[in-house]
């Protein structure tokens, strides 16, 4: 099923007219009404002129995230706090987050996307929708929350965690869709078949994200509640989820291009990369009015497909994301920066900066274990006072990062020193 | 009262660590009159009554290992029925609490001490001192 017929299978030549267009409004609107755009653009002489063809993208400067977090609050807004409806930040983490505005017309486009994705998983009006993304600043609970609505079809706003609860109502209710991280619909697997519930859910399909997952989980997920699962890819700084999300056919997801242009790029040269070459996503948004963001570096790898999809969405497809370009973790949802441990590690006295970081999913869920090595200062003939110590630590770095970790003591040395930059993350998560 | 005094050792919970350390006592000829381990949430401290402990020190620290010296109460008992009553009878009486303890058995079936930590050994030992108790007095440096 297609939401938007006219947009989704748009000919590849109207559709990169329209992308021309929106390209060069947007270059105008951040140009002129966004603070950090506009010194940017004076500095590099750009103007909408610049922009002749598509090509010519490759002109403009990328964003990152520090330059982002450089204009918190409101330095990347394009229009008066007036015009705003809504704010989001970025997930995770201490320091500055990034803020992004939406106007009502970014609303009606981020429901306009989400119901794309949510019609690709067979969503019609007369499906019940469970969504335990999280609500709040964090974007995965109300981006479904809109496109549910826009469809029309029943939403049940459940948010993420209470597990009992979730199947509860799954099973009661007779939900037909869901969406989750795709760790979380396994663990909702695990709970329900440990209840005796699996008969009872009536799920269809599902659109997973918000977090690195692979063909082996889908499969579990699918085998399991016997359901179809789905990719959805977004991410805060562009609109949230909504930015990309497969079709039944499986092979990619399909990148809503009318309104976010993507490129591929090489993270060492950030030359751009032909079709099907792996590389770092870049994103431009072409229609936003809030926050319009140019050539936004997303972290995330992956490659771009634009052989014709069986579907009849001419839109570009790009490869399940299979990394990122930065030392950073997701960690259930939540970007983390290992510096942020680092940092919350070193505020405790007493503490030496050896320390790794292990992100292992025992049970489908996502768990952090840093490993800490005992230094001179911490050390006690009590086991309870290095027992009172440890726990110290897991507290501390709770509430500085808001993520719950396991820390464990080690000797000292027995942590792997490098010369260079040091492997302070290993991810045992099968990604 | 001579000072007495245990090695403590700083030990993730895994196969192999005993068998680390033991070897370098066994390379160093360290004899083991007692030992003591305690284990919680993956790591756990091993404490060792040795003949020379100031060289177990050094040895344990070269190897990399957390270590530490403290002394203790060794306090001899009979190895026999009600040996460890009457030890910790007195300490009761005198108000002497034990916040860790372990045994040598110096003589099997005759002497063996009972070697107490306590949270404050002077205090303990000024409680202590007008007794009956005898203390072990021979560990060597």
């Amino acid at each position: 099923m297609i939401w938007n017929r006219q947009a989704e299978c748009m000919p590849v030549r109207e559709l990169e007219s329209l992308q021309l267009q929106r390209l060069k409004e947007t270059v105008r609107l951040a140009g002129e009404n966004v603070p950090y755009y506009r010194k940017k653009f004076a500095e590099m002489k750009i103007k909408p002129s610049s922009i002749g063809s598509l090509k010519d993208i490759t002109k403009l400067p990328f964003t990152t995230k520090m330059d982002l977090r450089g204009g918190y609050p409101f330095g990347m807004f394009a229009v008066p706090q007036s015009e705003i409806v809504e704010i989001h930040t970025s997930s995770g983490t201490t320091g500055t987050p990034v803020v992004v505005g939406y106007t009502r017309s970014d609303i009606d486009l981020w429901s306009e996307v989400m119901a794309r994705c949510l019609t690709m998983a067979g969503t019609t009006e007369n499906d019940i929708i469970q969504n335990c993304y999280g609500y709040g600043l964090f974007t995965g609970g109300l981006g479904v929350h809109y496109g549910a609505q826009k469809i029309g079809a029943t939403l049940i706003p459940m948010s993420a965690g209470n597990t009992k609860r979730q199947l509860n109502i799954m099973c009661d209710l007779g939900t037909t869709r869901i969406t989750c991280t795709p760790s979380y619909a396994l663990y909702l697997a695990d709970c329900a078949q440990e209840a005796g519930l699996m008969k009872k859910i009536r799920l269809k399909s599902g659109c997973f994200g918000a977090e690195m997952w692979t063909e082996k989980m889908r499969e579990e997920i699918e085998t399991r509640f016997n359901l179809m699962a789905l990719n959805v890819y977004g991410l805060t700084e562009i609109i949230g989820p909504g930015v990309a999300n497969e079709c039944p056919h499986k092979n990619g997801l399909h990148v809503f291009e009318d309104h976010f242009y993507p490129e591929v790029i090489s993270p060492e040269t950030l030359e751009p990369l032909p079709d099907g070459e792996t590389g770092e996503l870049v994103l431009t948004t072409l229609t936003r009015a809030g926050t319009p963001m140019i050539r936004f570096r997303t972290r995330d790898i992956t490659s771009l497909h634009r052989e014709p999809c069986k579907c009849g969405r001419t839109l570009v497809r790009m490869a399940r994301i299979t990394g990122r370009s930065d030392d950073m973790i997701k960690i259930r949802g939540v970007l983390i920066f290992p510096s942020q441990i680092e940092k919350a590690l070193l505020e405790i006295k007493g503490i030496e900066p050896h320390y790794q970081i292990i992100v292992t999913r025992p049970q489908h869920l996502d768990e952090i274990e840093v490993q800490v090595e005992i230094s001179k200062k911490m050390f006690s003939d009590e086991i309870r006072h290095i027992e009172d110590l440890r726990k110290k630590i897991e507290t501390h770095i709770d509430k500085s990062i808001n993520l719950r970790v396991k820390v464990t003591l080690v000797e000292p040395k027995s942590l792997p020193r490098s010369e260079g930059k040091a492997m302070r993350v290993i991810d045992k998560r099968e990604i | 009262m001579d000072k007495v005094r245990q090695v403590s050792v700083f030990s993730e919970n895994k196969p192999g660590r005993i068998e680390k350390i033991t070897k370098i006592f066994s390379q160093e000829g360290i004899n083991i009159l007692a030992i003591s381990i305690t284990s919680t949430n993956g790591f756990g401290i091993i404490k060792l009554l040795v003949d020379k402990c100031d060289l177990a020190y050094e040895k344990l620290k070269e190897n990399g290992f957390s270590v530490n010296l403290s002394e203790v109460l060794a306090i001899e008992m009979k190895d026999s029925p009600g040996g460890l009553y009457e030890v910790t009878h007195i300490l009761s009486e005198n108000g002497v609490n034990i916040e860790n303890a372990y045994v040598y058995v110096a003589e099997s079936r005759a002497k063996a001490y009972l070697l107490v930590e306590v949270k404050d050994i002077d205090n303990a030992k000024g409680k202590l001192s007008g007794t009956n108790l005898s203390f072990l007095n021979m560990i060597k440096g």
